[in-house]
């Protein structure tokens, strides 16, 4: 079953890649990833390797640009990612306490994930919400002016899920 | 939209649609040409436009669920036919969000939560009654009732940022009574795209994403490259962490930034346009795909523009989590699939930029200008700011400072006036420091400072550039070493590691940094990170490395004193840098609770019950632990 | 192209538009130093990414200095080159550089020919302000060709370069950025699973010893100094011509003789020249050719004897594999024929015979450890060497390469043809084959021996020859950038052509991957091209069909070319290969 899975993954990147309206097949290659990405949640060799094929550029190429770019991560992330902003006005506001209560209250570090794949940390640089500073985004939800104090309480949002 | 085929048939549509948002116009302050009071004001005042704030800001305080609640309540009460809810952009005053504003009063609610909402529609809307306690102010005990009278709005002047919180960004139809794509069919119909490289040129609007370089120059050395494929492109990476001014604008007026495009396009001769924007914004990513499809519909992108015969077509390049994409020649290494870094200039983009031709990469904030310049004139525009900056600067105004948020000021405003005015003075009164101008390529400016008036030249005289407009208040509580080091941090994580001086020469930098931080700086140290940064600036293959030692530079300028308590005394003034601090009981004050004790986690202090406790310094590991749990404040930190 | 006048140091300088101001200043007898820039102008390798700043200088106007490598010169500028602030920025490039490199130059392969190595003693480096762990990493030892110690890498982007844009192989990459930036192969994959052609360009770019060849001559020695072995070595014919640039002669000198004396000094019994091989080829190569244009075969049809174009081709073109002429390459061919024939002359058994060959090419050390290339036990070649080891090897025995007497290849492999002599550069193959080819179809003696359509180092050449009643077209290119233009024009169906000559490298195997280091200078290349078209003219014998040891062992052992014993022996097959 999980094999069908991951096939019509690799279909539909390949979809996605036969409906590209960017001519210059190398050029597309960042947006390919970003698709793949979405598809896969993370970008394993062989799946750099096939979009390597598929877009007629060198799979070192691609691997150069995935280690590159911060956004692409080729290890599978938790199911609930935990973006700590530590942009400067997170940071002025204290962001670190709270990405370090983060650390100790899931036992991770920065950038890693719990064995459970259940959560991820990733620092990030600012997301645009400065004036809530600091700010804490679990998947899309947005927490405003977190403190330290209160992360155990975040956590807990997700203990049944 | 019906499709509009002649910039005749648009004028004739503005005509039909400009009294729309005529209501929220009420502005003291605006630019001259956005000032429509319609005189004498003679409308029906029980109809009322709603606006609240959508932005990212608000938006992570839930106002969207306000404005679902909001239009649910105004139902209940039957005012639907006459309260209408607009969900608009940025106001400015993002700490105070969520934020409504109740037009044509003008009144300002703030920090709203949905349990206020009944008693707006019912108080307000319904009965005609202020609802004192939500007013903006009423926090600080002096609620006011039109906002524009607030020093906030009062200092200033909204250009790039007209639309922002004036107009429904999702709507074509409000932006076009706005006079939306108004500039665009005069430059087609009326003007020869020489004629709009030179109004740009003598408006002297120069480059809002750092350097400040002449737009209209810029337009002027592509459009005469003699390549028939040209690029414009709008550079939306805003990679400045603490800023937002430019995810603002594409939130909260897509089209003014679109329609500049298109203008560029005709100036110089392109007739694609890319928006390379970073991956974090996904709303405005969101709202720019829906605003290219409509204004495509509606005829005034793609082929044929207005019936004019031009072509202008807009696609999007999602950035990838790099900061130095940002920079224009990794943008186009990016925007071409490949590993962000910066090549050497010349050739500048305006000979060989995407795909190796001829192409214009403007910052958000000066294409948000472009309109404005090309309907009221260079003059109008020159008239604002100072002799060499013309207009207006928008800053992300954050850290200790009381209003948090975006303003834009004309240039030549200074310092003080900002914070103290607009800003509202340092939160709990505490005394102001510095403050950070041009992100990690900026340098800190001391407090001696503050009447320095806000241009390029005179911030670059002083040690710190003007940036793209972040702009973070320090306070006496922060440490500049550490601040320095913040940034450096960054810079380091954000190289893209091709030329040696910034790839080496930074981190090195930071080693130093770090050393100093944990007391184990030197004097010499201090030369060496003075003559290091020097190096880097000079050798530095782009414009990150050649501005990343900026901070530390100017920090070590100003702030050498800082320095020398870190290096000399092993002491943070700021007491921020841990490994610097000391918990000391203060006998007096401990009355022996073992609370402290119970919680330290190396068991580093000892005392009996009801005994003066002491801490074993030379274990204690600096978490603070004790110092937040004392009940009775007997532990203080050096 | 018009002129502008500039001042560098305060002196003077005149110069085409264009030019970098490093070129300008080396017109005045002002060197600049460099690393990361490369340019050979004539052959399209340009690395210009002006990454590692040890070439800054300051100009008049500037704020911040320029990289003379990447800056062009414009009239009216006013540059300096020798100010504190320039050499002092130069020389704190070369000391961060240094930072994190290892320093055991004395034990370094490179210790002799290191770029970094000689400006640091140039620029006075003598103690260092910032130092760093030097990272750790394993040796990539997984192939016969190439050797990677990414600890020495300073990330000048050479290989990269001409990896990517000159070879189209794309196998490095820079990976992760920052302070973290390596150049790497995609998911530091080791290089024998990758798609590599082992051309060996990048060994021959880097300054460092980041990358190099491995290094076969201990197992030589140890070969020549076994009593119980027979070693037979053969030199391929870009060898001579560059060997003396490491032993004392200027660039461009023919030292055959030189080198055979050497060679039977350090122990071989036997030494033979892959010349004689070409010439073999040569037959074997054209009378395929005719039969297939005579038989409606599959043409074009493509040179066989570069193997890095081979693996090229096993990898990105594999529908085209049918177009490759059968044969092996000459020092294969000869290694075949030695242990087929030779060795029952000289009756030694096979288990006791080495053959060595000396070669320009890396990618021959992969090669000869391709299975069918062997008669299933024994190997055809069993250790290749390049010009540099065997420059080594001269070096490590002491002997004196200027004093030597000349010495003559061992007969029956010692005589060789002008045609042969012209394989090791670019278009020489196929100007060879064009003369015998033509020869033998008409009949006729050709008057004018040179095809100078098919000399120079132009990307790709072309032409026609009227050979009897019919026209062929011919196609020469080198370096696998203009490879890959043939190979898609004929795909395309937009080209057309009888035969194709390819060479890997820039130049063919003159500017080989294991040639003496050129060090960026095109005349380097120039002039050892030049000295194998005088090595032809000065030969009484300048077609392969003359050569009388050739004819003869055709009648002793091979019967026809192209016949039975030749297609066991001389010629081969290929393999489908991955795109990456
Ligand atoms: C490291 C670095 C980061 C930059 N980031 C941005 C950015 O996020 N947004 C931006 O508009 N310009 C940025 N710039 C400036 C651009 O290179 C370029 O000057 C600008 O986009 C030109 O537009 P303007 O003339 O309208 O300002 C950056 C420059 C550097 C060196
Ligand atoms: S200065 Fe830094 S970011 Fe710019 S090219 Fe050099 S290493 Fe890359
Ligand atoms: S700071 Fe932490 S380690 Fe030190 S005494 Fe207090 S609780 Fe113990
Ligand atoms: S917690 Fe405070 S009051 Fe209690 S023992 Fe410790 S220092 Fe004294
Ligand atoms: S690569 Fe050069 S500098 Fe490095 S150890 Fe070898 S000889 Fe020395
Ligand atoms: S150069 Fe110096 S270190 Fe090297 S062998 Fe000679 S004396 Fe020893
Ligand atoms: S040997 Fe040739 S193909 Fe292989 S990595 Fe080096 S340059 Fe590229
Ligand atoms: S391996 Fe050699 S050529 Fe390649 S980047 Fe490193 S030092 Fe330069
Ligand atoms: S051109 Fe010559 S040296 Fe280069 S790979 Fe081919 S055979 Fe070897
Ligand atoms: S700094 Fe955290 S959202 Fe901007
Ligand atoms: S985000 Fe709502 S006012 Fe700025
Ligand atoms: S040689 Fe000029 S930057 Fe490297």
């Amino acid at each position: 079953m999980a094999c069908t899975g991951l096939q019509s993954k690799f279909q539909e990147l390949d979809q996605y890649i036969d409906n590209l309206s960017i001519s210059d097949k190398g050029s597309a290659l960042i947006p390919v990833l970003h698709r793949a990405q979405t598809i896969f949640g993370y970008l394993p060799q062989d799946v750099q390797a096939h979009i390597a094929e598929r877009l007629d550029v060198s799979t070192a190429k691609v691997y150069g640009v995935v280690s590159f770019y911060t956004f692409f991560t080729m290890e599978p992330r938790g199911r609930f990612n935990i973006s700590v902003c530590l942009g400067t006005a997170c940071f002025v506001g204290g962001a670190e306490a709270v990405l370090q209560e983060f650390e100790k209250e899931l036992k991770i570090k920065s950038g890693e994930t719990t064995s459970d794949f259940k959560f991820s940390i990733t620092p990030v640089r600012c997301v645009g919400a400065c004036s809530l500073a600091p700010i804490v985004m679990i998947n899309d939800k947005v927490y405003p002016r977190v403190k330290a104090s209160e992360v155990a309480h975040i956590l807990a949002e997700y203990d049944e899920m | 939209m019906e499709r509009i085929l002649s910039f005749d048939q648009l004028k004739k549509q503005y005509e039909e649609v400009k009294h729309q948002t005529d209501l929220r116009l009420l502005t003291l302050n605006q630019a001259p040409s956005f000032i429509q009071l319609p005189e004498p004001y003679n409308r029906d005042l029980s109809v009322r436009h709603l606006m609240v704030c959508a932005d990212t800001g608000c938006a992570a305080s839930h106002s969207l669920g306000i404005a679902d609640l909001l239009e649910k309540t105004i139902e209940k009460y039957g005012l639907q036919d006459k309260v209408k809810v607009i969900k608009t952009g940025c106001f400015g005053l993002c700490s105070q969000g969520p934020i409504i504003v109740v037009h044509p009063e003008r009144v300002m609610y703030t920090q709203l939560k949905v349990e206020h909402i009944e008693e707006i529609v019912r108080n307000h809307l319904r009965d005609g009654h202020y609802v004192e306690h939500l007013l903006l102010g009423a926090r600080e005990g002096n609620p006011t009732t039109n906002y524009d009278q607030v020093d906030f709005f009062r200092k200033q002047t909204r250009i790039a940022t007209r639309n922002c919180g004036v107009i429904n960004p999702a709507s074509l139809e409000e932006y076009i009574s706005q006079k939306g794509y108004l500039a665009l069919g005069k430059c087609l119909t009326e003007w020869t795209p020489d004629d709009v490289v030179d109004i740009v040129k003598k408006s002297g609007l120069r480059g809002r994403g750092g350097a400040g370089f002449p737009t209209g120059m810029k337009w002027g050395f592509t459009a005469v490259e003699k390549e028939p494929q040209k690029y414009v492109c709008c550079n939306a990476d805003e990679g400045d962490p603490g800023a937002f001014m430019d995810r603002s604008v594409l939130e909260g007026d897509p089209h003014s930034v679109l329609e500049a495009m298109a203008i560029a396009g005709y100036a110089i001769g392109a007739d694609t346009g890319f928006i390379y924007i970073r991956a974090e914004y996904p709303s405005a990513i969101r709202r720019l795909l829906s605003s290219i499809e409509q204004a495509k519909e509606a005829g005034l992108l793609g082929n044929n523009i207005m019936g004019t015969g031009f072509n202008f077509n807009i696609e999007l390049r999602l950035g990838a989590g790099a900061f130095v994409c940002g920079e224009e020649t990794a943008l186009i290494a990016s925007v071409e699939g490949n590993r962000g870094e910066p090549r050497n200039k010349p050739p500048y983009p305006a000979a060989k930029g995407i795909y190796g031709k001829p192409t214009v990469i403007n910052n958000v904030e000066t294409l948000a200008n472009i309109c404005p310049i090309i309907l009221n004139g260079s003059d109008w525009f020159r008239s604002i700011g100072t002799e060499k900056s013309p207009g207006t600067k928008v800053f992300a105004l954050a850290g200790k400072v009381n209003n948090v948020g975006l303003i834009e000021v004309p240039m030549g405003t200074t310092l003080r006036e900002i914070i103290y005015e607009i800003g509202g003075g340092i939160v709990n009164d505490k005394q102001l420091k510095a403050v950070q101008t041009g992100g990690p390529s900026g340098g800190c400016i001391p407090a001696r400072y503050l009447d320095t008036p806000i241009d390029y030249e005179s911030l670059q005289v002083i040690g710190t550039m003007m940036g793209s407009g972040g702009m973070i208040v320090l306070d006496e509580t922060t440490c500049m070493v550490n601040i320095a080091k913040f940034y450096l941090e960054f810079t380091v994580d954000e190289s893209c590691g091709k030329c040696t001086p910034c790839r080496f020469g930074n981190r090195y930098m930071l080693d130093i940094m770090n050393k100093i931080t944990h007391g184990q700086g030197t004097r010499e140290d201090l030369d060496k990170l003075s003559q290091l940064g020097e190096t880097i600036k000079e050798a530095s293959l782009c414009g990150l490395g050649q501005s990343s030692p900026n901070p530390v530079l100017s920090t070590i300028r100003y702030f050498r004193d800082e320095y020398l308590a870190h290096i000399d005394d092993k002491r943070c003034p700021a007491g921020v840098c841990t490994s610097l601090l000391q918990y000391e009981i203060v006998p007096e004050l401990c009355i022996g609770c073992t609370i402290c004790a119970k919680n330290c986690p190396v068991q580093c202090i000892s005392g009996a019950v009801r005994q003066v406790h002491y801490i074993d310094q030379a274990a204690c590991i600096k978490c603070g632990l004790c110092f937040s749990k004392c009940p009775k404040k007997a532990i203080i930190r050096k | 192209m018009s002129m502008v006048q500039l001042t560098i140091n305060g002196l003077p300088v005149h110069a085409e538009a264009g030019t970098t101001i490093l070129d300008a200043a080396k017109s005045i007898g002002i060197k600049i130093p460099s690393l990361c820039y490369l340019h050979l102008p004539d052959v399209n390798v340009v690395c210009q990414g002006a990454s590692c700043r040890v070439c800054l200088v300051e100009i008049d106007g500037r704020r911040n200095l320029a990289p003379s490598c990447s800056t062009t010169v414009v009239e009216g500028m006013v540059v300096k080159t020798d100010t504190s602030r320039a050499v002092e920025a130069r020389k704190t490039m070369l000391e961060l550089m240094l930072s994190n490199h290892p320093h055991n130059c004395l034990f370094c392969k490179r210790r002799e020919s290191c770029e970094l190595k000689a400006l640091s003693a140039e620029m006075g480096i003598d103690e260092l302000p910032f130092q760093a762990p030097v990272p750790e990493e394993e040796l990539d030892l997984s192939n016969f060709s190439i050797v990677r110690d990414t600890t020495k890498c300073i990330l000048c982007r050479r290989c990269e370069t001409v990896c990517t844009q000159v070879q189209t192989m794309g196998i490095y990459s820079g990976v992760q950025r920052g302070f973290h930036t390596r150049i790497d192969t995609a998911f530091h994959t080791p290089m024998m699973e990758t798609a590599c052609t082992f051309c060996g360009q990048c060994v021959a770019v880097c300054p460092t010893a980041a990358l190099t060849e491995v290094d076969n001559s201990a197992v030589v020695f140890k070969a020549v100094r076994d009593p119980k072995k027979t070693v037979i070595v053969q030199t391929a014919p870009a060898v001579r011509v560059a060997l003396g640039e490491e032993l004392g002669y200027p660039v461009g000198t023919n030292v055959t003789g030189k080198m055979v004396t050497a060679l039977r000094r350090l122990g071989f019994d036997k030494v033979v020249d892959t010349d004689f091989a070409a010439d073999l080829t040569i037959i074997e190569e054209a009378t395929e050719l005719i039969h297939r244009i005579q038989n409606n075969g599959v043409l074009p049809m493509m040179t066989s004897c570069c193997p890095a174009w081979i693996k090229f081709l096993e990898h990105k073109y594999p529908d085209m594999l049918p177009n490759l002429s059968t044969c092996k390459s000459p020092h294969e061919m000869l290694g075949a024929v030695i242990k087929a024939y030779y060795a029952e002359k000289l009756k030694v058994n096979l288990d006791q015979l080495v053959v060595v060959s000396v070669m320009p090419c890396l990618a021959k050390k992969y090669e000869n450890n391709r299975p069918e290339l062997s008669d299933g036990t024994y190997a055809d070649v069993d250790i290749v060497i390049s010009t540099r080891e065997l420059a080594g090897m001269i070096k490590h025995s002491g002997i004196q390469f200027t004093n030597l007497p000349e010495g003559d290849f061992d007969r029956p492999f010692g005589e060789s043809t002008g045609a042969s002599v012209i394989f090791g550069t670019t278009g020489g193959v196929m100007e060879a084959a064009l003369r015998t080819a033509y020869e033998t179809i008409t009949g006729e003696k050709l008057e004018h021996l040179e095809f100078e359509e098919m000399r120079g180092f132009q990307g790709i050449k072309t032409g026609s020859v009227k050979i009897g009643d019919l026209k062929v077209h011919v196609a020469v290119a080198h370096t696998l950038r203009n490879a890959r233009q043939l190979m898609d024009e004929i795909q395309n169906g937009t080209a057309d052509y009888h035969f194709i000559e390819v060479m890997a490298c820039p130049g063919g195997c003159i500017g080989g991957g294991g040639q003496p280091y050129h060090h960026g200078e095109m005349d380097t290349l120039r002039k050892r091209a030049s000295a194998l078209y005088t090595a032809d003219e000065a030969k009484v014998i300048r077609r392969s069909h003359e050569n009388p040891d050739i004819t003869k062992l055709y009648q002793d052992y091979l019967g026809e070319p192209n016949g039975h014993i030749a297609h066991e022996l001389l010629h081969t097959h290929y393999t489908r290969r991955n795109k990456h």
